[in-house]
């Protein structure tokens, strides 16, 4: 790999960390995993100044859940939320971890980074959109948290201003019983997702309280299916309300045809994958 | 004395460790790119962006000004040289660096040689080449358009776009034979234009010594003493004075037989500055430039009476050649083995009809884990019994059971010429039913269609010619397809054995000593095997097309056998009587009637060293050239079953069984390690694998996000049997194995697969068989063919 020169910065504080960047502004990247960012530098298409390697910082690490809140740090790998104990209140979270990307990968990226890298194929931000969290972000004027609904502004494009640094990822407290499950149809393993649905519900006794539904690679961002949750808050998980969800579901994809498949048929795999997420709440892998 | 336990001792049948993995898991191979010479500067390749464009200028001044840049070639440059093109293996030409035209995307343009690869890098990214796009050519059906582009403008007498027509059999028969059938049978298929994508990407370090004059090429290649001879007839240097070197290779699967244009372009710079100059092409390089594999359109017919009986198959080929013709390919015919379709089954006659057609898309389509379009015989074999075991209403299994070639019938010819020597194709095929339990299959299918659920199963039974060649049907360069193999036995018996041929990680140092072993009885341990270096082995035509065992493997049993001749003689010296009183058993002689008296092959190895009659040259030591009289003819019976998921298309493997018969297995293992390794590659190609072009010329698969190599993950297991006809002309009955399952495996899956959506009216979809076509083909209850398009709907 013979990416363009670049600086490598790797402070061991927070405060070193958002000084570089606010110095460098535009020019400088975090490197966290780096799983995304490495392959960018490889082919040129990234050629950033200054390479802050925040991998020294310490207090990044973790993910645990405080009064049934889900806290997620920046070097929070994959594998941690793979390997986690503590997730049982968030079933969508583990029910994702072990479909993202690959073994390797999972080795050493980060949940954090994905939502950053805000690619429209990440899988972790519409888990987080689905359970309505939150990405804290730490910058010259402090801390501020983003709404995941307005993190991702665009393909690659983040809500992050200029010096600012995301330093975790929240999922709120679910109430009630909690159920949730990601579907990802993908080609191969470490494949992008063709379609990916996270579904996240709530339910007091047999009614749905809360509903998360939100879509990975069928659109130019991640997309919450809000009329699909509508359809589902207040009643009880029914066929007819499952049908419903599932054909709203897929009326708000986005998709383009291209050579994981049609239009049509990333639509329906939309409604087949909320049908099923709906349908089954246990953590068994799909496709 | 007892006798020497040939598996103690490594010998035949032998499933010794993997001698060369001791280096490999530890990371200690040493491959191109691990090899520093003192000096050496590093070259990086500016390739093309556009498919089919007209060079109008190339501006190098920038690249030139960069500090460490050392030199910066243009075709021009080369074209000084008389380098700008050069000669294909299908006697085409192709461009080094493009001087007139670009004609596929990722062509190369310059070279620049550098201090460091970043620099070589940094100073591609300078160069400014303006461009004048053409109107690229992406299919066959393009390419043959009557307005289409004329892509090969630079052969004088070229005025279409194609490269050649072929044709064997007999048309008259064949149209006999149609008329008379009940039931004519018809199949239209593609094979995808896939990649063989060695882990290890093609690389060279060339170093020309400006003081002895001497060019040693350190490469990435299969074939090592071929590169040495093209250079030597080509470039017209002296044949003595070039070393090639091919060290540990990661990976070839035919990709690394070609000669590539990084490969000249590093020698002329290291020619030019008299300096060591290393390139190593990067995967997109790799996967965008270098030999491909199939991009074949099939169509045929199949006459067929009712009862079942084949009467004849007329085929046609349209091959996508891209670029330039550089098909790797060592066979005497333009569809290289094409013709070796339906050698396993008596079909009475038949006629085959094919075309080459330029295109803007990468050239050098090679064998990709095949002997030459083998892969596409046997596939399209394989789906036209299925679909013609449907149109006749008959069970597939017994379809292809009174079709195969009887035991009696060998050696039975071809139609087509070829003569198939050995098998037991009934029993191979008996043995995969009985495996899978197909009958069981059949019932518990029943039932679970009543339930909504899709399960298939799909066979594939295939022979397939292998371990090129026998001078009859081929030649590279006008030289013949021998191997070669010397055998040094030194004076306490252990020995070195320097082969022709040379492993990409087949295992050869191992399995070789287990020939010596078995012929000499000395043990594989004591045996140490050299290749690559044409400096130091014998000429040989190098690994490919699976001809290693059935080629230089008995030219290792033959070189053994002079050395135990030798042997023979000391013993009779030792042993004080006549040679014609020596008796052999393994690792020993001794006096025919008193075997107590006996000199072990350690014995007379010092003897040839301290004690040899008088009159005797000292030594033990020999070298055999061997000229296959035939190819070797393994067979195959594949069985998958699957289960296909209607709402999604996704489909799983249940069980997949194989059944060999490649004739004595030097080492169990490693054959079995072959078969997994050519299963998974099946599996892929079935499933996932495939290269296309979008209406631009823009290549969708030049890195590994979107040309998938399958994971452990998804790869299903197999289950693995084996049946042992030996091949009656090998010296110790092998046949060549390591391409049998990437040939005959893809045909089983896909037949599972449309066997599963056997009442939809679905006849084919082509491969790969990925979800969103499985989907289409089930909601339309159409066929899904041609390359996944490159949509942007």
């Amino acid at each position: 790999m013979y990416p363009s020169r670049f600086r490598y910065e790797a402070p061991h504080s927070l405060d070193e960390a958002r000084s570089l960047l606010a110095q460098y502004g535009d020019e400088a990247k975090v490197l966290a995993g780096g799983q995304s960012l490495v392959p960018l530098l490889k082919l040129r298409f990234a050629a950033p100044e200054l390479l802050v390697d925040i991998n020294g910082v310490p207090g990044l690490g973790h993910h645990r859940v405080e009064a049934g809140v889900l806290r997620v740090g920046a070097l929070c790998r994959h594998v941690d939320l793979e390997r986690s104990s503590v997730l049982a209140r968030h079933p969508l979270v583990a029910s994702a971890a072990p479909l993202i990307a690959d073994p390797i990968v999972r080795n050493r990226g980060t949940l954090v980074g994905s939502l950053c890298h805000a690619d429209p194929q990440g899988d972790w931000a519409s888990v987080l959109l689905a359970l309505g969290g939150h990405v804290v972000a730490e910058g010259p004027h402090g801390r501020r948290p983003i709404p995941m609904a307005e993190f991702t502004l665009g393909p690659f494009q983040n809500a992050l201003r200029p010096g600012e640094i995301a330093v975790e990822a929240v999922a709120p407290a679910p109430r009630g019983q909690v159920s949730g499950r990601y579907l990802k149809l993908e080609r191969r393993v470490g494949d992008f997702a063709t379609v990916g649905v996270a579904v996240a519900l709530e339910t007091d006794g047999d009614r749905v309280v809360r509903a998360g539904i939100a879509l990975t690679g069928v659109g130019p961002h991640t997309i919450a299916a809000t009329a699909a949750e509508q359809a589902l808050v207040g009643r009880p998980l029914t066929a007819a309300t499952v049908e419903e969800a599932a054909q709203l579901a897929a009326e708000a994809s986005r998709p383009k045809g291209d050579h994981r498949g049609s239009v049509a048929y990333k639509r329906h795999v939309v409604a087949t994958f909320v049908r099923r997420g709906l349908a089954r709440t246990d953590l068994e892998a799909v496709a | 004395m007892t006798a020497l336990d040939e598996i103690k001792i490594g010998g035949l049948g032998a499933s010794r460790r993997r001698v060369e993995d001791a280096r490999f898991v530890r990371g200690r191979g040493n491959y191109t790119d691990d090899i520093v010479l003192p000096g050496m500067l590093h070259m990086e390749i500016l390739r093309s962006p556009l498919a089919h464009a007209r060079i109008t200028s190339i501006d190098t001044s920038r690249a030139w000004e960069i500090p460490g840049v050392r030199l910066v070639l243009t075709g021009e440059m080369m074209a000084q040289r008389n380098l700008a093109w050069m000669p294909t293996l299908s006697y085409d030409t192709q461009a080094v660096l493009a001087t007139d035209k670009v004609r596929f995307q990722g062509q190369e343009v310059c070279v620049v040689v550098a201090d460091d690869p970043y620099i070589a890098k940094d100073g591609c990214d300078a160069i400014v080449v303006e461009y004048e796009p053409l109107t690229p050519v992406v299919n066959p059906l393009q390419s043959r358009a009557a307005d289409a582009p004329l892509i090969r403008d630079d052969k004088e007498g070229q005025v279409d776009n194609t490269c050649y027509r072929w044709e064997v059999g007999d048309r008259a028969a064949t149209e006999r034979a149609f008329a008379q059938a009940d039931v004519v049978s018809r199949m239209q298929l593609h094979y995808p234009r896939s990649h063989p994508s060695p882990i290890e990407c093609c690389g060279s370090i060339a170093d020309f010594d400006p003081a002895t004059q001497k060019l040693t090429v350190y490469m990435t290649t299969q074939a090592p003493h071929i590169i040495r001879a093209a250079v030597a007839l080509v470039a017209e240097l002296p044949e003595h004075m070039i070393r090639i070197v091919s060290p540990d290779i990661g990976g070839g699967f035919g990709n690394k037989v070609p000669v590539y244009p990084g490969y000249v372009a590093s020698i002329l710079a290291s020619i030019l500055l008299g300096r060591p100059v290393k390139w190593i092409e990067d995967r997109t390089g790799n996967l965008a430039s270098t030999g491909f594999g199939r991009d074949m359109y099939l169509a045929a017919e199949m006459a067929l009476r009712s009862d079942g009986r084949i009467l004849a198959v007329r085929m046609h080929a349209d091959t996508d050649q891209g670029a330039f013709f550089a098909d790797a390919q060592p066979t005497k015919f333009k569809i290289g083995l094409l013709h070796s379709a339906f050698a396993c089954y008596d079909i009475g006659t038949g006629h085959i009809t094919a075309q080459g057609h330029y295109t803007n898309k990468a050239p050098g389509g090679v064998a990709y884990r095949c002997s030459f379009r083998v892969t596409e015989a046997m596939f399209f074999q394989e789906r036209m019994m299925q679909a013609a075991a449907v149109d006749l209403g008959m069970d597939q299994a017994e379809f292809r059971r009174i079709n195969l070639l009887r035991d009696d019938a060998f050696p039975a010819r071809t139609p087509f010429g070829f003569l198939v020597d050995s098998g037991q194709y009934g029993k191979c095929l008996r043995l995969g039913l009985d495996a899978i339990g197909y009958e069981q299959f059949l019932v518990d299918q029943a039932e679970a269609r009543t339930r909504g659920r899709r399960l298939g199963i799909g066979i594939s039974t295939m022979t397939e010619p292998l371990g090129a060649g026998n001078s009859r049907e081929y030649d590279i360069l006008g030289i013949k397809m021998f191997d070669s193999a010397e055998l040094r036995v030194h004076m306490t018996g252990k020995a070195i054995l320097r082969v022709g041929a040379k492993s990409q990680g087949q295992g050869h140092e191992t399995t070789w000593g287990q020939i010596v072993a078995h012929e000499l009885g000395i043990p594989a341990a004591d045996v140490i095997v050299e290749e690559g270096d044409t400096d130091t082995a014998p000429f040989g035509m190098g690994t490919y097309a699976s001809r290693s065992t059935p080629v230089a493997g008995a030219a290792i049993s033959m070189v053994a056998r002079k050395v135990r001749a030798k042997a023979r003689k000391l013993a009779a010296h030792l042993l004080e009587c006549s040679e014609e009183d020596v008796e052999w058993e393994l690792g020993r002689l001794y006096v025919r009637g008193a075997p107590h008296r006996g000199a072990t092959i350690q014995e007379c190895a010092m003897a040839a060293y301290s004690n040899m009659p008088d009159g005797m040259e000292p030594g033990l030591e020999n070298v055999a050239y061997y000229d296959p009289p035939n190819l070797t003819w393994p067979f195959a019976c594949y069985i998958a079953t699957v289960e296909v998921d209607p709402e999604t298309g996704v489909w799983d493997v249940l069980r997949f069984v194989a059944v060999d018969d490649c004739g004595v297995r030097i080492n169990p293992m490693v054959v079995e390690g072959q078969i997994m390794g050519g299963l998974t590659e099946a599996y892929a190609m079935s499933s996932m694998q495939f290269q296309t072009y979008d209406a631009e010329g823009n290549m969708v698969g030049s890195n590994y996000m979107d040309y998938l190599l399958p994971t452990a993950w998804e790869t299903p297991g197999f289950e693995l049997h084996e049946v042992v006809t030996p091949c009656p002309h090998h010296p110790i009955g092998a046949k060549g194995v390591g391409e049998c399952a990437a040939v005959g495996g893809p045909a089983a899956f896909v037949n599972a697969v449309h066997d599963a959506l056997s009442d939809t009216g679905v006849r084919n979809i082509d491969m790969p068989l990925l979800p969103d076509r499985v989907w289409q083909a089930l909601q339309d209850g159409r066929d899904v063919s041609g390359m996944p398009p490159v949509r942007s709907d």
